[in-house]
Order: C-alpha cells, then structure tokens, then sequence
C-alpha cells in the first residue's frame, strides 16, 4: 500500500486527497438529496398511502391535479408571491442598499439591524406577525390604524388581503441578505468610474443609471433568482399564519408546497403529493436555466 | 495468559445469555399518545396499577407533540417500529385502518356482545366490516360556556335553552365601540374549534336535517336544513353583529380573557378555563329547538397497532382491556375531565349532577358521532362555506353545493375500492 502511495506523482497524491474528502458530502448529497428527487418521480406514478401496497396508475395523478381547480389557484397564489415578493424586496433592499453605501456613522450598526430578522426563525417571527394582524382590540396594526381614523382591516381573514399579508413578514425576513448583497455589490464597482463620472460633470441619477445599475446586473440576476426561488418555496410563513394551518381563507393564500405537504401528511396520498413536487421541481428548474442563459450573456 | 482470557470471555457470554433469558420472560409493550399533561398523568397511573397486576408485562410510555402526532405513527407502524397500543383520534380510523396501520381486536378477548351492551352506541362507528377497531376509554360532548359575570352585567339570569334566546343572548353580551369594533363579542364563533361539529351534528339535525346518509357514503347537508343551519351560524357574523370568526385568534382565548359571554367547547377544556384568574363561568347544555337537543360526541380510541404479535399482541390486548375498564374511566376523568364511555360509569348521579361535566354528561344521552372518511377535508368543508357567506356574501345554500361537491369527492374516492 506504501509502495503504491510512494508511485504516485504529487498531482495524483493531490487528487485523490481531494476525493477523499469529497466523498463524504459526495455520499451524503447522492442518498439524501439525489435518492429522494428520483424516487419522486417514481413515486409520482403511484397511488400510494405510506402503508398499503403500491399501486402503479401511470399519468392519474397528473390528470387528476391537472383537472383541480384548486391546484390552478394555488398556482396562482404561489406565482403572486414570487412575482410581488421579488421586485418589492428587490427595490427596497436596494434603496436601503444604497443610502446605507452613503453614510458611515452607524453603518454596521443599521446594517446588522436590518440583518437580523434574516437570522430569526420563521415560524417565531410569523406568530408575532399573526398577532399583529389581528383584529382590534389586540391587534397591533389595527390598533395603530384606529389612532388615524382609519377603519380596522381584516388582514388575514380577507380573500384579498390575505396573500400580501403573509408576504409581508417574507420580504421584511428576506430584506437583511438582500441589502448585504447590494451592499457588496455596490462597493465592488471601482470608484474610478465614479470619480471620473464626477469630472465629466454627471448627476447622482445619472451615475446611479448609467454606472450603477449597469455594474450591478450580477448582482441583480443573482438576488432576483434566489428570491424568487425562495419565493415559489414559501412554507412557513403560511403554516403558520393562516388559520388552522389552512392556506385559507378559502385557499386563498395558499402555496404550492403547502398542498403538497397537506396531501403528503394530512391526507396520506403520496402519489399525488409527489406529482405535485415533480411539478415544482419542473417550475425550479425552469427558473434556474433562465438564469443561466441571462449569467451567459454577460460574458 | 490465554486460558484465563478464555474463562473470562465464557463468563461474559454465558452471564450475558443468563441475563438475556431473564428479559425474554418479561414482555415490554410500547403504548402511544399525544402529549397532553393531564393525559400523560392518567396514562402513568394506569400503567403504574396494571404493571402491579401483571408482573412479567411492562409497559413503555412515549408521548410527543399533537402536531406530529400522526406522521410519526404512520411512519413508524409502516417501518415495523413503533408502539404495540397506539391511541388514535376515532375520525381517523378510517385513514389508520386502510393504511394497515391497525388491527381488529380479537373477538376472544374483546366479545362484540359485550361491548354492545357496555358502551354508548355511538363506539359503534369503531365497528367497520363486523370487526371492532379500537375502544375508547372516554368520550366527549359539547357543552355552553358561560360567562357568569357578563350574563350579570346584560341582566340574564340564566343560560340560554333554545336557539331563539341564544341570538338574542348572543346580542344583549356584545359591546362595542363607537366605531362598532368589538370590545367584546356576545358569541365567540370559532370555525376551526368546535363549531363545525356543531353546525353538523346539531344545528342541521335541529332544523330537521342530517349531514350524511344513512350508510354514510352521501353528503345530505346540501338540504334545506343544511342551509338553515349554516345561515344561523353564519348569521352571528354577518347580521346580527355579535362577533368574528377567530376574535381575538380563538373562541377559547377570547373566553378565557373575559371577552366572550359564550362559547362552545368540549369537557377537556374546563382545566384551562379555571385557571384563568378572574374568569367566573357555568356550563349548560347547548340549546335545543322546537323541544329537541342533539349532541355531538366524539373520542379516542385505543387500537392494537399492526405490528404487535405472538406474547406481545396478548400483552397488548391485556393493557387495552386495563385501559377500557371501569376503574379506568373514572380515573380518567377525575384526571383529564372526559367522560366515562360506558353508560354504568359515567350516568351515576355524582357525575350526572356535577357541576362542570354533568352537562357534557347529560349532552351524551342525546349525541351522535361522525362517521368521518377524512376529518380534515371534512371540517375543512364548512370552514369555508361559512368564509364564502361572510367574507363573499355568497347566499349559503350556494356556498353549501360547491363545498359538498369536493366533500362528495372524498366520500367515492374512499368508498371506490
């Protein structure tokens, strides 16, 4: 074995360290990660209890979400939530972004405020913020309302204002990364070209347009694409929000792996639950590839 | 050198087989439940006794979490894991006994003329396909929680006998601001506590409905009564303004701080309601009409998971027949508050006139238990009719169509194989 060892050139010693220490996540990725997606796809051909036998239905379960008008809305509801979600968190971390790029006192301090509610567990933050909601008189929000003289909201118990009310808390959990990203982003573009920028008499609007953003397009793709991922993947806000767990009222804040959990875990119709996952997965990998093709273009 | 090495390792094996015989002769079963104080008290007690009764058995006690409750046991029995007696909610059965996940009781040690002729009838939905599934240690019912001191302050002397003086309670108990803001609500609604079971077991059949077909498999609420029934409890909301659905988060919250006059709830909840300082409250029977009550009881049951077998299944059906005796019932009500499931029991005049469960207990005479498929999509059916009627204004025998369709298709989908 020493002998072995003793043959090999520096280069191979190198590689096969490097292996070595590879295959441990290696391993872990490929039966933890890799495992479980493939066996969804199986799986989602299935008529399947957790418990009982296995009973193959080919393409039913498709057919039968396909033809659920409830699917179609909590497709919707997830779509909003990447759609509203992203651009508002993305512009408000970025107006942060940059003002806090300005100033210097208490830079880190304002900084790692608007990072903390990152680090804070979801399911907490989303119970204060279900207490806030609530209607008078120990609801918070609605009790500022009625400071103003504005009539008191239904929040979470409104069709339609459900779905923004539990995107809020997301956006405000997501901001403190986002404005990081900016942050660093921002300070990465030389400051040559702004001071040259300056010389050639250009405006703060016009810096911000034309050497800003431009730079910041990276930076810009990459948030976009993470949020929005984190966005079709919302979970705990809504679990934990919404009455009884429900994605109510009337399924109208409901996301698409919600129901995948309740058909999965309420009910015990895996087949279905994991079609539904296929899908997702589908909608991901859509996402993803796009932005790839948009990083390519930049080169 | 050697042979004292070789001596000492045939010491280790033959006291290792010794001390392994030993355990062979003890059998230990596992018993499963949710976490709950009260429950979890009851069920040491009765190991305690039953282990003192049958030396040789032990029994292993392992509780966590209502939330996870289910996925656990499912997961667990169907990895050959898990507990031999398992307690389970009596609407889930259904989903429990198609997952394999239990096994029918052995009519040798639980005869199915003697548990007709000891039970309340309502454990007869535990008998699916001649065999009995499970057996509950207690039942529950519905009761009216009233707040005495409000009652007091609106000049009500009593609580309410029928659904006519209720509204009119229900409005005498609101207060509210003068932007209209509930200060405190006359009737704290409550879609996802108990009122679906009370909108289904009792307001349709005081109407002179029923929510399903006799043999079970059809949804009838989509009748006249049906519809009547959801606009009188919609009608709190909508019309006649004496509180919202969820104020203050929960019907039970907005009791406990003193700002609800009333509320439905079931007997398990007396032990958090006399806790709350400075709430004083009495429990009726709910309210009739045109001279009728109804109830709806509901329970836990305890089954014999699939897994159990040979000397362990006999040591499981030991235990379930301690946890199901008398003595059983009265200890688990003077722990947890829910009633004795056998008449002899529970209808002795101590409990029938006490004070706190004597209500629930008279209220048990007259229920009905569902026949649930699937309890969640079931109750989720009416959680949102009533949010299509309040928050869509949508006229309720409508609203009542469109959720009995989806509830209809639970019902074939369970019923086609």
């Amino acid at each position: 074995m020493a002998d072995f060892w003793n043959k090999l050139t520096i280069r191979q010693k190198l590689a096969i360290t490097a292996w070595l220490f590879l295959a441990v996540p290696l391993v872990f990725y490929i039966t933890i990660r890799f495992y479980p997606t493939f066996e969804a796809f199986y799986v989602s051909t299935l008529k399947w209890n957790l418990l009982g036998a296995k009973k193959a239905i080919g393409m039913k379960n498709y057919i039968k979400i396909f033809a659920d008008e409830d699917f179609w809305l909590v497709l919707w509801n997830t779509i909003k939530y990447a759609l509203v979600g992203v651009p508002v968190s993305m512009l408000i971390a970025f107006i942060i972004a940059y003002w806090l790029n300005e100033i210097d006192f208490g830079h880190d301090f304002i900084r790692a405020m608007y990072f903390i509610p990152f680090l804070t567990t979801a399911v907490a933050m989303a119970w204060v913020w279900r207490w806030f909601y609530q209607p008078l008189p120990i609801g918070y929000f609605n009790i500022m309302l009625s400071w103003v003289g504005i009539p008191q909201q239904p929040f979470l118990k409104s069709v339609t204002q459900g779905l923004y009310s539990i995107m809020a808390p997301a956006v405000w959990a997501g901001l403190g990364f986002q404005i990081v990203i900016f942050i660093a982003g921002i300070r990465a573009v030389p400051r040559s070209y702004f001071e040259a920028a300056e010389i050639d008499g250009a405006g703060r609007w016009q810096i911000l347009r034309e050497i800003t953003l431009p730079a910041l397009k990276p930076t810009i793709i990459f948030l976009t694409v993470v949020s929005t991922i984190g966005f079709l993947r919302i979970f705990d806000q809504v679990y934990t929000m919404s009455a009884d767990s429900a994605g109510g009222p009337l399924n109208s804040t409901k996301p698409l792996v919600l129901m995948i959990y309740e058909f999965a875990f309420d009910e015990f119709k895996l087949g279905r639950a994991s079609a539904l996952t296929v899908i997702l997965f589908l909608i991901l990998l859509v996402v993803s590839l796009v932005q790839l093709w948009l990083m390519r273009k930049q080169k | 050198m050697k042979t004292w090495l070789k001596s000492a390792f045939a010491l280790a094996i033959g006291g290792t087989s010794i001390v392994w015989s030993g355990l062979a002769q003890a059998v230990e079963i596992e018993y499963w439940q949710y976490t709950y104080a009260s429950r979890v008290e009851a069920v040491d007690k009765l190991i305690e006794s039953f282990e003192a009764a049958n030396p040789g058995i032990t029994v292993k006690h392992t509780h966590f979490p209502y939330a996870d409750y289910r996925k656990k046991v499912a997961i667990a029995v169907s990895a050959g894991d898990g507990p031999d007696v398992v307690q389970l909610y009596y609407g889930w059965l259904n989903d429990y006994r198609d997952g394999g996940l239990i096994q029918p009781l052995s009519s040798s040690a639980f005869p199915h003329a003697k548990i007709e002729e000891e039970f309340f009838p309502m454990v007869g939905t535990m008998k699916v396909d001649g065999e009995y599934w499970g057996l509950p240690t207690a039942v529950r019912s519905l009761a009216l929680f009233w707040n005495t001191d409000m009652f007091a302050e609106a000049g009500l002397s009593g609580p309410p006998e029928t659904l006519d003086e209720f509204v009119d309670y229900a409005k005498k108990l609101t207060k509210t601001d003068s932007d209209g803001n509930y200060l405190s609500v006359g009737f704290a609604v409550d879609t996802d506590g108990q009122d679906h079971h009370w909108w289904r077991e009792v307001l349709i059949r005081l109407y002179g409905g029923q929510p399903y077909s006799d043999d079970g498999k059809t949804v009838a609420y989509t009748s006249d009564a049906g519809a009547k029934a959801l606009k009188f409890l919609t009608d709190f909301e909508a019309s006649h303004k004496t509180g919202a659905n969820g104020f203050m988060n929960r019907g039970q919250d907005a009791f406990a701080a003193g700002q609800a006059g009333m509320v439905l709830d079931g007997s398990f909840r007396i032990s958090k309601f006399v806790k709350q300082d400075g709430l004083n409250f009495a429990i009726s029977e709910l309210p009739g009409h045109n001279g009728k009550r109804y109830n709806f009881s509901s329970y836990w049951v305890n089954g014999i998971s699939s897994k159990a077998d040979g000397e362990k299944k006999a040591a499981a059906e030991k235990f379930l027949q301690h946890l199901t005796s008398d003595a059983a019932m009265q200890l688990w009500l003077d722990t947890v508050g829910e009633l004795p499931a056998k008449p002899a029991v529970a209808l002795v005049d101590a409990n029938k006139t006490h004070p706190l469960y004597g209500p629930f207990i008279r209220g048990l005479s007259y229920a009905n238990a569902t026949a649930f498929v699937s309890e969640k999509p079931q109750r989720q059916s009416l959680i949102d009719a009533y949010d299509m009627v309040v928050l869509q204004g949508a006229d309720p025998a409508a609203a009542l169509k469109k959720v009995a369709k989806a509830e209809q298709e639970v019902f074939d989908e369970f019923f086609e194989d």
